[in-house]
């Protein structure tokens, strides 16, 4: 039996002289396993086609349409209508990043500043002969870089974290999984010091103060709170040399 | 008025864009990249299977090189394809993933001694050699000869996006995300950039560079049911078709996948089936053995997905309320093998549709129907990826036609494709830039970004009559309804009218946000359909007019392939003003081909109108074979002396193997 939901989707259009803050309500029909996408974009077609908002795969893999679920960071597109009881789903931007409009974010200028951060990518003095035999990587070891090398760049473990919110230069958990991925990987030749250099500091990994809300909420379900407690350890030992 | 300038600007931050472009910031020039979203969200990342090339590590890859890889994809294009840019393409593939390993792409690896495998829905023991071990593993796609297909469980897409995107950082290319390119700008010869709208406050700047790369993906979403992402809507293709010099090609061939579940159309990997994961109908039946006895599920793409409609028109289907179905039953792989290969595909079946791929007997099978996935036409290149009507615009991965995939691509060679054609086009690209293209005059730039500036306030202003998510959601119908799987002349004629009508609508609507200077999602709706509908309308047309069937290109009112009035490529393109595309054809040359046109292996026999010119060329194939053969030429030679193509000598050495070396 089809129920009526309640969406309520906050509007806000920071460029505008004369756009304030506000909630609008938009009723619509359940439908089988009807996701926040699915209503979404219901809304935009039948009800309000200025309310912005960001989807690209609707499959849970991209990680663009990360948003507040009634106060909690979740992917829309694989957040389920069902599992709001009292049908009433309360819609919000992330915090932590700037506001676009409406539901929409930018966090692709967040990421993109975490990745230089980092130095997200291999580092490496060899040059590859791309025409010769690739170097040979243990199973297992490969295995795990993928483990790491999961992270979506949703944004979900930054809107979630209380330290993030105090200190807006926090690198957060996606920044400190960033860094055990690349320490991991037998192709990059980084040591635990260089890493130091990077995130060894109250903005990198000694600013967590465990609250485990990233680990809760990650969509990817990925092992953030252990990964930082490898790193701290790692640079512990490396600063007690 | 804002003008931007570098040496080189690439439209379309996936894998292609962002590979290319590193190509241009390795050359040494300044390489701005446009993209509609953040370039990790990219519709690379949904690439679950994997990327196609001939390792030959694995021990169902032994044997395995350029030449089998070659010969796969031109039997898979059904004859349609490029035969020296499939040569290109097949050489450059195998040092494309030895390249994404040394940037820290995770392939899954080969473990030496025993491993269990599903073949035929039988488990299997095969013995990995202690030399391969470490080396980069591949599991089985439709329609090759070998296991080829390299992988990251079934998350490749997303790693090596991540992979190349991370390298383009590090290379310092400047990625300017949430821009969209509207507009072309050119003086009628030659390429000089592109008016963008910045998505997040509306404005309009011009990006002027020496070369201009679109690499902005495919068009699935002029369909109903696809598996493409909401952004995949052909629009960087159709701001190509509107210079009016620019040809896309082949639009007609449109690919449909045969495993999207069902409703969602979030698709569900080719993995699956190479895995050994089976088709079954309403009685739990497996069919796919009886119309394909030899590949069975494995059969192409578009022969699997055709078959599969066949069972369902038969009366075999699962009737559900968004229609008919079939089951994907991935659950006598077992449970170890799904949550560890196919943890995605878990993940959606669970999330989406609340079931246990893992679990074993219906309670486990998933509801699939073949659905739209690629988009084989494109912006017609050159093999340098350069258009030959426009100078300086280059087209790279799903958005051009290059051509290597003809008219049915192969799982696991479009990932491919999109890193190898930004090596291979990358560098031509970057040799362009670094050559060409020293003046722009700005009253060309700005007379496109007022025009620019007009349009769009026209669009707002204008009291239009109708509703653009009416025309978009319509135009979805019509080609799911008349322009897919199966396709007649009356129903294509029927198609193109509609098309035609919706079109005209289209540039009648109401706009009701007034605002320019913001994002304004209703707006980029107005000017987006338009784009939409030119692009569906190629698609349509080419199909209506092309009396034949070849790979994924099906007409029931003309069932076989038609070597004799079909060897030709469909060019299409679009003078301002009118409501229908031009259409020419572009003949391909059999006697200049390495493999003629023949059987394919898979799908109906004798399906064919022959060519008298393929067995004249098969015959002239097989006597240089033979002679150079007997005089002990290598392999190299005789494939030179077959089909000389040209590539960049970097890509052209030979690639080493276990246990052949350079052989």
């Amino acid at each position: 039996m089809s129920r009526k939901l309640t969406i309520k989707a906050f509007k806000y259009n920071p460029l505008s002289k004369i756009s304030k803050p506000h909630f609008v309500t938009y009723e619509l029909e359940e439908t089988p396993f009807m996701t926040v996408f699915v209503c979404l974009t219901q809304i935009r077609e039948k009800m309000d086609a200025d309310l912005s908002f960001d989807f690209v795969c609707r499959a849970g893999i991209c990680g663009s349409c990360a948003m507040m679920i009634n106060g909690v960071p979740k992917l829309a597109c694989k957040t389920l209508t069902k599992d709001y009881p009292d049908g009433v789903i309360e819609l919000m931007p992330m915090p932590a990043f700037k506001h676009i409009k409406d539901l929409s974010v930018n966090t692709g200028e967040w990421f993109e500043d975490m990745c230089k951060r980092v130095e997200s990518w291999v580092h490496n003095e060899k040059e590859t002969d791309i025409s010769k035999i690739e170097e040979r990587i243990e199973p297992e070891v490969a295995d795990e870089t993928f483990e790491l090398d999961r992270c979506i760049e949703c944004g979900i473990c930054v809107a979630s974290c209380a330290t993030k919110l105090m200190r807006p230069n926090f690198i957060a958990a996606t920044g400190l999984l960033r860094t055990a991925r690349y320490l991991q990987d037998p192709h990059d030749h980084r040591t635990v010091e260089d890493f130091y250099e990077l995130v060894g500091d109250d903005d990198g990994v000694f600013g967590c103060m465990s609250l485990l809300a990233c680990e809760d909420n990650c969509p990817k379900e990925l092992p953030l709170q252990s990964k930082i407690a490898y790193m701290r350890r790692q640079l512990v030992a490396q600063k007690c040399k | 008025m804002n003008i931007q300038y570098s040496d080189a600007l690439v439209i379309g931050g996936g894998l292609a864009g962002l590979r290319a472009a590193i190509e241009v910031a390795k050359s040494g020039q300044s390489v701005t990249l446009l993209s509609i979203c953040p370039v990790k969200r990219s519709h690379s990342a949904a690439v679950q299977g994997g990327m196609q090339a001939s390792l030959g590590n694995g021990a169902k890859g032994e044997g395995d090189n350029e030449d089998l890889h070659f010969a796969d994809t031109v039997k898979g294009s059904d004859w349609g394809c490029d035969q020296e840019v499939a040569r290109m393409f097949a050489q450059t593939a195998p040092k494309a993933v030895r390249e994404l390993a040394a940037w820290g792409v995770p392939w899954t690896r080969v473990t030496k001694g025993p491993r269990t495998v599903v073949i035929n829905a039988q488990k299997t023991v095969i013995e990995e050699k202690e030399e391969a071990h470490g080396l980069i593993n591949a599991r089985d796609f439709g329609g090759t000869k070998k296991w080829r297909t390299c992988y990251i469980a079934d998350a490749t897409g997303h790693c090596m996006l991540y992979g190349v995107a991370n390298e383009a950082i590090k290379h310092q290319v400047k990625v300017i995300d949430r821009m969209e390119a509207v507009r072309i700008i050119h003086d009628g010869k030659k390429c000089l950039g592109v008016i963008a709208r910045d998505l997040t406050n509306g404005q309009l700047i011009a990006y002027i560079a020496r070369g201009t790369m679109i690499a902005t993906g495919g068009y699935g979403r002029i369909y109903k049911q696809t598996t493409n992402a909401v952004i995949c809507e052909g629009t960087g293709a159709a701001i190509a078709l509107e210079t009016g010099l620019c040809r896309l090609s082949n639009m007609e061939a449109v690919q449909f996948h045969p495993t999207p579940i069902v409703p969602s159309g979030i698709l569900l990997t080719e993995g699956c089936r190479g895995d050994g994961g089976i088709l079954r109908d309403v009685d739990g039946y497996r069919f796919m053995p009886d119309y394909e006895p030899e590949k069975k599920e494995l059969a192409s793409r578009d022969v699997v997905s055709r078959r599969m409609m066949e069972h369902i028109r038969k009366g075999k289907g699962v009737k559900s309320p968004y229609g008919d179905h079939l089951w994907l039953d991935i659950s006598i792989l077992g449970r170890a093998h799904v949550e560890k290969n196919l943890r995605d595909v878990q993940d959606i079946c669970k999330t989406f549709n609340g079931i246990d791929p893992a679990d074993e007997g219906p309670k486990g099978w998933a509801p699939v129907l073949p659905m739209q996935h690629y988009s084989m036409g494109g912006i017609r290149t050159k093999p340098t990826g350069e258009s030959q009507w426009l100078d300086g615009l280059f087209a790279c991965g799903e958005a051009a036609c290059w051509d290597m995939h003809g008219f049915n691509r192969l799982g696991g060679n479009s990932c491919a494709e999109t890193v190898v054609a930004g090596m291979i086009v990358g560098d031509y690209f970057a040799d362009y830039c670094k050559n060409n293209g020293e003046v722009v005059d700005t009253n060309v730039v700005k007379d496109f970004l007022s025009k620019e500036y007009q349009y769009l306030k026209s669009l707002v202003d204008k009291e239009g009559q109708n509703d653009v998510f009416e025309i978009k959601n319509r135009m979805k119908e019509v080609m799911w309804d008349k322009v897919a799987i199966f396709r007649t002349g009356e129903g294509l004629k029927e198609a193109v009218n509609e098309l035609e009508e919706l079109y005209k609508k289209s540039l009648n609507v109401k706009v009701h946000c007034k605002e320019l200077d913001a994002a304004n999602p209703e707006l980029e709706e107005a000017y987006r359909v338009p784009r939409m509908l030119k692009v569906a309308l190629c698609v349509a047309y080419g199909a209506l007019l092309r009396t034949e069937s070849r790979g994924a290109h099906y007409r029931e009112d003309y069932p076989k392939r038609d070597d004799l009035n079909w060897m030709k490529r469909t060019l299409t393109y679009w003078v301002e003003g009118e409501t229908l595309p031009k259409v020419e054809y572009d003949e391909l040359d059999i006697m200049k081909m390495e493999m003629p046109p023949a059987f394919r292996g898979y799908g109906a026999k004798g399906n064919i109108i022959e060519n008298p010119l393929s067995e004249k060329r098969q015959a002239e194939v097989d006597a240089i074979r033979e002679k150079m053969e007997s005089e002990g030429k290598g392999r190299y030679e005789i494939q030179n002396a077959l089909m000389p193509y040209e590539l960049q000598a970097k890509y052209k050495a030979p690639n080493q193997r276990i246990g052949v070396d350079y052989e």
